[in-house]
């Protein structure tokens, strides 16, 4: 029992790793909190489906121009909204994310309705392996696990090593001295919205799999992914994944052992108990402000 | 705008002449407007004074205490659930338990305050996120409060008077609204006031200059969830019934679109920015009836989109409507109010 609670934890902690993986991207670079995340994720998976079953293109087709889809509608709403704001305040910014998501939400369900659709999967939620004994885990939880992980280290790999991961870090710290230092930050700011939307829509493909696509498909595990990027410091990569893990384990584990019907609820009061001895997170730095 | 030349000028209610009259015009349609509306009609207004109400306590503590909340569906369900159980397991009377019921929110919203003093930004916004599911999330499990169920709302009675429809409802609900504006206008301009904004623009200096930090943020924190719980209170009865899904995080998300939308720190803001998000909330969904746009929206439904899914372009609308707005004007439609204000004032120049 214990083990199996711990190991479902995990796997559904990863899908909430990778929501915030791609939250914590954006807020990274421009300090913006995106409540659009899950519906551009939840647009992509729908163009996924659209290719897969209304155009009959395999998964090898589907899915990275599914992923191109996401990267370019990331870039889009950068290009044409975000970056539109004049003077725009922290609030302003997030009042824009959320009228986005409105509108993406309202074009999801204009296209294909509200009713939920099987959403095609080459790996099965239903092929167990006994890792622990009287444990399992599935096919599809394994991929979903593993791709959190390695997103996590190619992510971290790209902001270490690569010449425009350096450059995103150099924006988030100051962009006024990076674009002294040479550096175009909008076109840093497309970029990372692009990104992010592609770490989403993975996130949106893994997720519609074990559940049905419909457009309230990612409502939820944004708000999740959200929680788990506070809980991990919000600027933090690994903490973001690691925040994931917690939170799902912390929720399955009292969705076992305390009660169901609180099962999600708990997450937040466990976050609200740890930012009160954390203010800025589990694995960010405290900063300071100096006068 | 206008140059202030004392300190009394600065401290005042109403700047001019012009202000009372509006004030005193604006009083009086109010007044006479239940006599001539149609029921529809005032029941639509009579949600947006109480979105009103709450985006003026939103307001306080975000656009002039500089706090973000995204719990106040919390508080909203709250007053609720307060002035209902008041009256009906306890006999209170309505105004009574109305008041009582605010009191409660503020209860809670001064608690809510307390971890919010170490916190800000996203982290503020998670907490006081948190805080509104799990109320809602309790209250939902409680048989005391009807569980899933939800309550009915009592016979509405105020001081003796049996209240019922939507004008009688309205004569209990608008002068509510009138009053916490007034009272909200006064607020920010007394010293407390005062000590919000100087958080706002800077903490660390309001402390330097003698604002105790922990009192000011937590009385911020409990008088907007005052208004709000007293908001939520007027919705049980406009309603007449409740259960935890009317307080959902969507609620609390379009509370603070309100307030932003409206233009952050300003009373009129709030008023403009109520009346717009829940008129837009509530015809919206009659968009498809437009002389023009209707049909048009029908063909290109049956082009590109789906004609079942031809409602959710009330979604589209809504987000390019406060998507809009923002983007052209960062102080929201108090900001576009007083450029339209200072262009006829200098016309032709």
């Amino acid at each position: 029992m214990f083990s199996q609670l711990i190991i479902s934890g995990i796997a559904i902690g990863a899908t909430y790793a990778l929501m915030a993986l791609a939250m914590v991207i954006i807020y990274k670079t421009s300090e913006v909190l995106n409540f659009a995340q899950g519906d551009m994720a939840m647009l992509s998976a729908f163009v996924a489906y659209f290719i897969l079953e209304d155009q009959g293109l395999g998964f090898a087709a589907a899915f990275p121009l599914a992923l191109l889809f996401a990267f370019c509608l990331g870039a889009v709403l950068e290009f044409g909204f975000l970056r539109r704001a004049k003077e725009p305040t922290v609030l302003g910014l997030i009042i824009i994310t959320l009228g986005l998501q409105m509108i993406l939400y309202g074009l999801a369900s204009w296209r294909w309705g509200s009713d939920q659709k099987n959403f095609p999967f080459p790996v099965s939620d239903f092929e167990v392996h006994e890792i622990l004994p009287g444990a399992v885990i599935s096919d599809l939880n394994l991929v979903t696990l593993g791709w959190a992980l390695l997103l996590m280290l190619l992510l971290f790999a790209f902001f270490r090593y690569t010449k425009l991961g350096v450059a995103m870090k150099a924006t988030q710290q100051n962009h006024v001295v990076a674009r002294i230092m040479g550096i175009r930050v909008n076109r840093i700011l497309m970029l990372t919205w692009g990104i992010s939307s592609m770490v989403g829509a993975s996130a949106a493909f893994l997720i519609a799999s074990t559940d049905t696509l419909d457009p309230n498909l990612m409502w939820n595990p944004q708000l999740k992914g959200f929680s788990a990027a506070v809980l991990g410091g919000m600027t933090s990569l690994p903490g973001a994944v690691a925040g994931g893990f917690i939170l799902g384990v912390i929720e399955n584990l009292f969705g076992g052992y305390v009660s169901v019907e609180f099962k999600s609820v708990v997450a937040f009061a466990v976050i609200v108990l740890i930012l009160c001895v954390r203010p800025s997170g589990l694995f960010a730095r405290h900063y300071v402000r100096k006068v | 705008m206008d140059m202030k030349r004392d300190y009394y000028e600065d401290i005042r209610l109403l700047d001019s002449g012009s202000q009372i009259f509006w004030l005193i015009a604006l009083l009086a349609v109010l007044t006479a407007f239940p006599f001539f509306a149609s029921s529809y009609l005032i029941y639509t207004v009579n949600l947006m004074a109480i979105n009103v109400i709450v985006a003026l306590g939103l307001n306080l503590l975000v656009g002039y205490t500089g706090q973000i909340s995204l719990g106040h569906a919390g508080f909203f369900a709250i007053g609720a659930y307060g002035t209902l159980v008041l009256m009906t397991k306890l006999g209170l009377p309505f105004p009574a338990a109305l008041v009582a019921g605010g009191l409660i929110s503020a209860l809670f919203g001064f608690l809510l305050g307390l971890p919010a003093l170490r916190l800000e930004g996203p982290y503020l916004a998670i907490a006081t996120l948190g805080f509104g599911l799990t109320i809602t999330q309790i209250l939902g499990r409680i048989d005391y409060f009807g569980g899933h169920m939800g309550l009915q709302a009592p016979p509405l009675s105020v001081f003796g008077i049996e209240v019922t429809g939507d004008a009688g409802r309205y004569a209990v609900i608008m002068p509510v609204c009138v009053l916490l504006a007034w009272g909200l206008r006064n607020l920010t301009k007394t010293r407390v006031g005062r000590a919000f904004v100087a958080i706002r623009d800077s903490d660390i200096a309001a402390e330097c200059i003698g604002v105790n930090l922990t009192y000011y943020k937590t009385l911020a924190f409990a008088v907007s969830a005052f208004y709000t719980g007293v908001a939520g209170g007027l919705m049980a009865f406009v309603l007449g019934f409740i259960n935890p899904h009317t307080f959902n995080v969507m609620i609390s998300i379009l509370f603070l679109a309100m307030v932003v939308v409206g233009g952050l720190g300003s009373v009129l803001g709030s008023i403009m920015g109520a009346v717009l998000i829940s008129w837009l909330q509530i015809e919206l969904n009659r968009i498809t009836e437009l002389p023009l746009l209707g049909p048009l929206l029908e063909q290109i439904s049956h082009s590109v989109f789906t004609i079942s899914g031809l409602p959710n372009v009330q979604y589209v609308v809504f987000g390019l409507i406060m998507v809009g707005i923002i983007i052209f004007e960062p102080l929201g439609l108090y900001g576009i109010w007083i450029r339209t204000k200072l262009y006829w004032r200098t016309w032709p120049f």
